[in-house]
């Protein structure tokens, strides 16, 4: 009995110690220090250039599921939707050469990019679906970003608990091929509850990464001064990683 | 001679705490979508194989529900569990614990000697003098080094999709990143299974001594 009863000990002290320590400054600092360490794994064990796997058109799921926001409220997005969205403007700023606004019907017309990949939300569940859209590369060479930049960060119209949605990369990912900034999900306009008219797609990271009713995206040198200053709206909110590749 | 080596010791106990902290913080995180699915996709309650119970803030870390920071403790844990694993490995390899006490001789595998070692354990009878462990010993320890915790790390690798961008072999192994998902939960109630059993065995073969000796290293 005494094993058990150690055992049960060790495992209360733990449960109560833990959330204690994650509470405490050297906790969080040191469970911090742990999303810096997996981001150094992945870059000894892989590259963070590679691509994520492209699936075919059988493996598309039938529905795709819409998580978060799975709307924006308000009458001036409705009007959005009821016109599909003539008058959706999206600003590309900050630390660029030539800022730049641009219209759903300019970004269609800019060179595209398909691919069908792998959605995984941070919940566990993930969902294939296939995403039509500009690189966002081929945003940056139009509005030539300065050499200061760092991050790019994504507005968003949508609001969560009365704070608005935000999202943020590094320019490894921002320049990635398969990051693109998607306009239509399997073949149709992108669904409202999928982020319509426009959403960031970095593939290789988890769901909350992949920004929706996208407003504008702006070049910084710095995540601190954005809002929260972790980086995303999830990042601010809860703690959740900002690199979201594990 | 000790009976048990320091490093055995100091890996034992590590393990212990991170396995704890690792199933505690993974039941959280199953709390957030309680379904398992087969395949590389799967959200949706018709596509589940198995829908979970939530587990309660006595089995969780931390106590309450909150995917991020339990996330943080998994993520964190899964360090000193993966480098201990493969430190241990290594120093078993080098001390002779693997050659010596895990190796499985292949007369050990006949069907008599197993039904002899079964009715031997049930009728509690755990003595064996020529080795340090019997057959179902060697068979439960080297699956779980071997086998269970190493897919452990596996699986859980496979699950992050900037590890599946540049190892997506990893996540064919198991047949998609939902797949690994399920046997990332099954293998881990397994090595719960054998906590309970081993646990049980030292209960019935002289808790004292054998606690004992997994701290002090035990006599020759």
């Amino acid at each position: 009995m005494k094993r058990r009863s150690l055992l049960a000990g060790l495992a209360a002290m733990l449960a109560g110690g833990c959330s204690k320590l994650a509470q405490s400054g050297t906790g969080t600092s040191l469970l911090g220090a742990v999303e810096g360490w997996n981001r150094s794994l992945h870059e000894v064990l892989g590259r963070r250039t590679a691509l994520a796997r492209e699936f075919s058109p059988a493996d598309i799921s039938p529905f795709f599921r819409g998580n978060g926001s799975t709307e924006v409220a308000g009458k001036a997005y409705r009007v959005h939707v009821a016109s599909q969205f003539v008058g959706w403007r999206l600003a590309v700023t900050g630390l660029v050469e030539y800022p730049l606004t641009l219209s759903l019907a300019q970004l269609k017309d800019l060179p595209q990019r398909t691919q069908i990949t792998r959605h995984d939300c941070v919940e566990g569940w993930s969902a294939i679906g296939q995403w039509t859209g500009p690189q966002l590369s081929t945003l940056l060479d139009l509005v030539r970003l300065k050499p200061e930049a760092r991050y790019l960060v994504f507005h968003c119209a949508d609001t969560l608990d009365g704070a608005p949605y935000y999202e943020s990369i590094d320019l490894i990912d921002a320049l990635h091929p398969q990051t693109i900034i998607a306009h239509a999900l399997n073949g149709q306009p992108l669904p409202v509850r999928n982020g319509a008219p426009l959403r960031l797609r970095v593939e290789r990271q988890l769901g909350y990464k992949q920004a929706k009713y996208l407003t504008g995206i702006e070049a910084v040198a710095s995540l601190d001064l954005i809002r929260g200053g972790k980086g995303g709206y999830w990042e601010d909110r809860s703690g959740y990683q900002w690199y979201a590749g594990t | 001679m000790k009976r048990h080596a320091l490093t055995t010791r100091l890996w034992h106990w590590l393990n212990l705490v991170c396995l704890a902290a690792l199933f505690m913080s993974g039941l959280n995180i199953s709390n957030a979508h309680p379904r398992l699915y087969w395949g590389h996709w799967g959200f949706a309650p018709e596509q589940a194989w198995l829908f979970l119970p939530r587990f309660p803030g006595w089995m969780t870390v931390p106590g309450h529900y909150s995917l991020a920071e339990a996330r943080l403790w998994h993520l964190a844990f899964a360090w000193p569990f993966a480098f201990g694993l493969l430190l241990f490995m290594l120093a078993a390899l080098v001390n002779g614990h693997f050659r010596r006490d895990l190796v499985t001789r292949l007369a050990e595998w006949r069907w008599s000697a197993i039904r002899a070692d079964v009715a031997k354990h049930l009728r509690l009878d755990f003595a064996h003098e020529e080795t340090k462990f019997n057959f179902l010993q060697k068979l439960a320890y080297g699956l779980v080094i071997f086998i269970a915790l190493p897919l452990m790390i596996a699986t859980g690798l496979a699950m992050g999709p900037g590890m599946d961008a540049n190892w997506p072999w990893l996540v064919d192994l198991f047949g998609g990143r939902q797949s690994a998902r399920s046997f990332h939960f099954l293998i881990a109630w397994s090595l719960f299974g054998f906590l309970l059993l081993h646990i049980a065995l030292v209960l019935l073969s002289g808790p004292v001594r054998q606690l004992r000796d997994m701290i002090t290293g035990g006599g020759a």
